[in-house]
């Protein structure tokens, strides 16, 4: 970016930021490796093999397929992204584009939520889910971890409105179309792009969770595949890395594919979530 | 629809079109609808556990007590951290861990690659961030199995097989170093906020002051030192201020590594502390009351950083009123 004036000291960056990102690489190069590999030395594979893969015809040492797991994962991350976005969509035009008395406490509010650790309230939510019968449900986990995402999906929702003209909606109202009308029909299909990048993202965050359905949902017979690889991390010793490595691949290929189409939504998402 | 939008009226200039209707509900009524089902969630997983935490850390609430055979004890659980004895150690902990992973990766390591990312090529400083931002994005569970075959002991570790030519002993970096691992673990995922947040504040300086400076014929350590750290100034403490509540109330990768430990309590910190004495069965009695009491702790702490963080927003623009005042 900066045009240096000194051309030969051009590759210092370079030292610095190769040897420090280069873990990273490692890390995921190791995983894909081991999961074609009968055992790893370190970095080195021996043996390249298939057999780790075959838990996708033939049942794991549990009994059942992955199938079922995989169904799990998707409705559950299904379920989050849809009422996520929908609330979010709904509040975030309500914050953006109406006026009521006590909008910008509310605004206040949702960006002290935005920052606050709900992490925290575990015990608690633990104490509503028991009494409301929603422990160890699939419900139960979905609300929560939908409560967990709500405010920040709702603040970059409401950028997303405060971008599209005011003319466009001034220009419907006039013509006496209703706000509702306004939001389904005019709102929404603008910030398609925006609104198509935060349902990935939703969808994604619900696909890799791991602590609500672990803490919320411990007996469940809809275990995701976060509490797969989990237990199999924990059952597997360090000579028999194959199987956890390939279903962990398994796993982790639809949140690398989505991230490598949608980064530059992303890498907006994140850093509009903490900017504003 | 679209026959209006494309005959705009007149009226369409006019900016702020008021009209004011009697009565509180109408001016209530559409915002609600729209707002209802977030105020519902709001309320349920977000106010009613605030005050759910408080009212529990003054109960005894535990397994043998079940959720309605409590009784109310005040501020014994308080009392209870107090006097505890392991408390100064999880409390020396937490700091550790909380200004470790802050000072050396989420803001050091990240201002590091941030600076050294603006003196190369766009294109390949995109590629850098996109892998620092790998680990964020990866589902934990998949990224603490990689992190435990990286500190694993000989033969499959990948970092002792990458220091042994070194002539560093192999062990399983996990027990033997179990902070450094934490750090680690921790900051590779954190380093990635802090990044994005200085890159883009770097990339936010007209490019006039660096033109100018390299034509004083000011080093390129100069340059940093004089005109993009300085200007960094709020990123740096807006980071440290988000990650140090965020730090401090995390513990998933801890209790999917170490869990604590090795041994007892070695990197046991607050939240893990927290989770474990309220709803973790391995310690036996789950201690409701007790945990809510260790968690009130963080929710206070949550509320003051959150309130600070409030604060670092530009927030008069952010909520500037709408222009149309119809809430029809």
């Amino acid at each position: 970016m900066l045009q240096s004036e000194n051309r030969k000291k051009s590759w210092v960056p370079y030292m610095i930021l190769i040897p420090i990102t280069l873990p990273i690489v490692i890390m995921f190069v190791w995983l894909f490796l081991a999961s074609i590999s009968d055992r790893m030395t370190g970095i080195v594979p021996e043996h390249l093999t298939a057999k780790n893969w075959t838990f996708l015809w033939q049942p794991l040492d549990g009994g059942t397929t992955i199938w079922p797991y995989l169904a799990n994962t998707c409705i559950y991350a299904f379920l989050v992204m849809v009422l996520e976005v929908f609330i979010a969509s709904l509040g975030a035009y309500a914050v953006s584009r109406l006026n009521f008395p006590g909008r910008r406490y509310f605004l206040s509010f949702i960006i002290i939520l935005h920052a606050f650790p709900i992490v925290t309230l575990i015990i608690a939510i633990f104490w509503i889910l028991k009494t409301l019968g929603l422990y160890d449900t699939v419900a139960g986990t979905v609300i929560v971890k939908v409560a967990f995402e709500t405010p920040f999906a709702l603040w970059i929702m409401k950028g997303f409105f405060d971008s599209v003209p005011w003319d466009v909606e001034i220009a419907a109202m006039v013509d006496g179309a209703s706000r509702w009308k306004i939001w389904r029909k005019i709102v929404m299909p603008i910030v398609r792009p925006g609104l198509t990048a935060v349902c990935i993202f939703a969808f994604l965050t619900g696909w890799s969770e791991f602590l609500i359905p672990y803490i919320f949902a411990p007996n469940s017979t809809s275990a995701t595949l976060s509490i797969l690889v989990n237990s199999l991390m924990s059952e597997a010793d360090k000579a028999n890395y194959g199987l956890v490595a390939a279903v962990g691949v398994f796993y982790v290929i639809p949140v690398l594919f989505f991230y490598t189409f949608t980064q530059k939504y992303l890498l907006h998402i994140y850093s509009g979530g903490v900017k504003g | 629809m679209s026959a209006m939008v494309t005959a705009p009226k007149p009226e369409a200039h006019v900016k702020h079109v008021e009209v004011k209707k009697e009565g509180l509900w109408s001016r209530y009524r559409l915002p609600l609808l729209f707002l209802i089902p977030a105020l519902l969630i709001i309320a349920g997983f977000f106010v009613a556990p605030v005050l759910l935490t408080l009212a529990i850390s003054a109960t005894n609430m535990s397994v043998s007590t079940g959720l309605k055979g409590f009784s109310w004890i005040g501020t014994g659980n308080y009392q209870e951290i107090l006097h505890s004895p392991w408390i100064p150690m999880i409390l020396k902990n937490t700091l550790f861990y909380v200004f470790g992973t802050l000072i050396v990766f989420n803001v050091g390591l990240a201002l590091v690659i941030a600076i050294a990312c603006a003196f190369i090529p766009e294109h390949v400083s995109g590629l850098i961030r996109m892998v620092w931002l790998l680990p964020r994005i990866t589902p934990s569970v998949v990224y603490v199995l990689m992190m435990k075959y990286m500190a694993a002991d000989e033969p499959y570790g990948i970092l002792n097989q990458l220091l042994a030519p070194l002539g560093v002993h192999p062990q399983n970096w996990m027990y033997v170093k179990p902070w450094l691992f934490i750090l680690a673990l921790n900051g590779l995922v954190g380093a990635s906020m802090g990044m994005i947040l200085f890159s883009s504040a770097i990339q936010s300086i007209p490019p006039s002051q660096f033109l100018a400076a390299e034509i004083d014929g000011a080093s390129n350590w100069k340059i940093i030192r004089r005109i993009i750290l300085p200007q960094l100034k709020w990123a740096i403490l807006f980071t440290t201020v988000y990650q140090t509540l965020s730090l401090l109330t995390s513990f998933e990768y801890i209790m999917l590594t170490t869990n604590g430990g090795p041994g007892f309590y070695t990197t046991e910190v607050w939240s893990l502390f927290a989770y474990h004495t309220a709803l973790s069965n391995y310690y036996g009695n789950a201690k409701f009351g007790l945990g809510a009491a260790l968690a009130v702790v963080l929710v206070v702490l949550g509320i003051v950083i959150s309130f600070i963080y409030l604060k670092f927003f530009k927030f008069r623009s952010m909520v500037t009123d709408p222009k149309i005042e119809i809430n029809a």
